[in-house]
């Protein structure tokens, strides 16, 4: 039986439940959200990630309906919300320092916002225990936020903001206060909960890691724009710019020009007296356009002979960052270029057979990089 | 601990001897027998007694103490809503000139706030009394609670009340759950500051009190020009018994407010 893979955005009658239609936000002067269009299904876990001042906060604000768009229009459900105050939207935000009310125990809390609604006492306290149940928080139900740990606030926050069971639910840089070991058991317990419960999750961060972990798709901003928008592994594999490919992960990118040697291959001049290297792209471009070649350290293998491969390039080992699993080496070529080459450690440090100053080959395959325009 | 030192001691009872000798001698003569305020005749409560049957000492006492009630009240909240506007609002066009008119009472000569405030009342043809000295109070005073309240506005965690509106409050609805309660220290130290201030006020009051209304500091000080009596030295001893006791009250809850604190430090690493 073929597993169905959840992909709402490849199916055209598919209909998004948040729709950004041409949104542009400005602050005086400033844009900070440059005509934005997106589409979010439900149950998605959908990422917004870029580096500080991109803009990806003040989009997700939009949607909480603390921020209104000066041009454009935001869909929720087929309901314009670009002016709905936030009291009034089935959104609910986790922020980023929790917003914990302080003189509340962390069962007030839980149902502060099912207590705005005016439920039954008994169904009050039925859904924050669920919700108690559902963060592993029930012992700490009395304590004062003060009165527990970071991890446990974090979790706080998080039922709080499910209490209500919103349509969807923001997250703003959920994880960005505690310490990594926690921060990766919590991203599993996210993608954990986000499946449990249903609710479609859009989170803001500037840590890719995090977003490549819980995302379903990720949207990686720019300067007030969405530069690509991607499942986590096409954006990693296939970026679309020399952006994208820098912001996630660690690449190397060669510039030099184009020329098609055969159907959807190229080779690249990058420099003078050096074999052209050969890469394969399904991008297509005109004789001697310049292009970035964007290949990923772990794809670049290294020797100590000449290897038989397509691209080969020779250097000298510069530095080796030693990361426990993973060494990568960093090899100066002739030109001064340095291009980077990862290795899993598969044998213990002492047999390590490169070491600083030797000289090394460096290989790839045709398949190895993506070719780039911009 | 370290040995006191003749300098150490020197300094300390000169600093105590200089702050607190005036009280103490005041005190000590509110319980003499005789009505000669310098020549001490033994020891007597009679003075308390008769402030007790002086009437005009306790109108003014009552005058008093409705006056600051009602001032500080009014100006807290008018005091509350000037720093919220002026914290929350962000930048709006006159902001700046808002606030400093805001805080310029602060270091407005009170004799020039006391005249300007009796010409409007004469201006209105409004008949000084308990009325003309709350409204006098309550101007002078708001500008203290709104630099208390604004300063723990200022550190005040703006998501907190985001989160109120997300979670469906209105945005009184968050001000009176989550705001209110969180900075409600600041109001009532706001609210104790103007009433203290209102309590030993004498320039303004003299200014906007009528004859259908004097308070205490107006009384004792029109009643000293016809010599000091034993009876105010009693009413002094009073108010500083007071004080005393709202001072070891404030420093009691501080102290065992500093205590759950560190209590909850303890609970929130256990519970890590």
């Amino acid at each position: 039986m073929p597993q169905t893979v959840f992909a709402p955005w490849d199916d055209p009658k598919e209909t998004p439940l948040i729709r950004f239609e041409g949104v542009t936000k400005r602050f005086g002067d400033f844009t900070a959200i440059d005509n934005v269009s997106v589409d979010i299904f439900a149950r998605e876990f959908f990422a917004l990630l870029g580096p500080s001042g991109c803009g990806k906060t003040t989009l997700m604000r939009m949607l909480g309906g603390f921020e209104t768009p000066t041009e454009g229009k935001i869909w929720l459900g087929g309901q314009d919300i670009g002016r709905t105050p936030p009291n009034k939207r089935p959104v609910n935000m986790m922020f980023q320092s929790y917003a914990l009310f302080p003189h509340l125990s962390v069962w007030e809390n839980i149902a502060f916002g099912l207590r705005r609604e005016r439920l039954d006492k008994d169904k009050i306290a039925a859904r924050v225990e669920e919700m108690l149940r559902l963060t592993r928080l029930q012992r700490f139900a009395k304590r004062k936020p003060h009165q527990i740990s970071g991890g446990q606030r974090q979790r706080v926050a998080l039922a709080r903001s499910l209490a209500k069971a919103p349509k969807l639910l923001l997250l703003d840089e959920p994880l960005g206060a505690l310490d990594a070991k926690l921060r990766q058991d919590t991203q599993f317990e996210l993608v954990d909960i986000q499946e449990k419960t249903g609710t479609t999750f859009v989170i803001v961060t500037h840590d890719q890691e995090e977003a490549m972990t819980v995302a379903t798709r990720v949207a990686v901003m720019d300067e007030g724009r969405i530069v690509q928008i991607s499942t986590p592994d096409k954006i990693y594999e296939e970026p679309q710019s020399v952006y994208v490919a820098d912001f996630i992960g660690d690449v190397n990118i060669i510039e030099g020009t184009a020329s098609a040697t055969g159907p959807e291959t190229y080779a690249i001049t990058w420099g003078e007296g050096r074999p052209p290297l050969i890469a394969q792209s399904q991008r297509s471009f005109s004789e001697g356009q310049a292009c970035s070649l964007a290949i990923r350290p772990e794809k670049v293998a290294i020797h100590a002979q000449e290897p038989e491969a397509l691209n080969r390039v020779r250097g000298k080992i510069l530095d080796i960052a030693y990361l426990g699993n993973l060494s990568t080496y960093h090899v100066e070529l002739a030109g001064g270029q340095i291009v980077k080459a990862q290795e899993a450690n598969t044998r213990r440090i002492a047999r390590r057979s490169f070491t600083w100053e030797d000289e090394v080959w460096l290989s790839w395959s045709d398949t190895a990089g993506v070719l780039l325009a911009e | 601990m370290r040995r006191l030192s003749l300098f150490n001691v020197t300094s300390l009872s000169l600093g105590f001897a200089f702050l607190y000798l005036p009280m103490i001698i005041l005190v000590i003569y509110s319980f003499n027998a005789s009505k000669l305020v310098t020549v001490w005749a033994g020891f007597s409560t009679r003075w308390y007694g008769e402030l007790l049957s002086n009437e005009a000492f306790l109108d003014a006492a009552w005058v008093t103490i409705r006056v600051a009630v009602m001032s500080s009240t009014v100006a807290t909240v008018l005091g509350t809503m000037a720093a919220w506007v002026l914290i929350r609002m962000g930048r709006f066009p006159g902001r700046t000139l808002f606030s400093g008119m805001v805080y310029a009472p602060l270091v407005m000569p009170e004799v020039i706030t006391g005249l300007s405030l009796l010409l409007l009342f004469i201006g209105i043809g409004l008949d000084r009394g308990v009325l003309t000295i709350v409204l006098a109070h309550t101007t002078f005073s708001m500008c203290y609670v709104s630099v208390v309240v604004s300063s723990r506005l200022a550190s005040f965690d703006q998501s907190l009340e985001e989160a109120a509106l997300d979670l469906g409050c209105t945005q009184w609805q968050a001000f009176r759950l989550v705001t209110l309660p969180i900075i409600a220290p600041a109001v009532i130290s706001g609210w104790l500051l103007a009433f203290t201030l209102s309590l030993d006020d004498l320039v303004i009051a003299s200014f906007t009190a009528g004859p259908s209304a004097t308070t205490l500091p107006i009384k004792i000080f029109s009643s000293i020009r016809l010599g000091v009596s034993p009876e105010i030295n009693a009413l002094s001893t009073i108010m500083i018994g007071i004080v005393a006791v709202g001072v070891v009250i404030a420093s009691l809850a501080t102290k065992r407010s500093v205590l759950r604190q560190r209590a909850d430090e303890h609970a929130a690493a256990r519970a890590d």
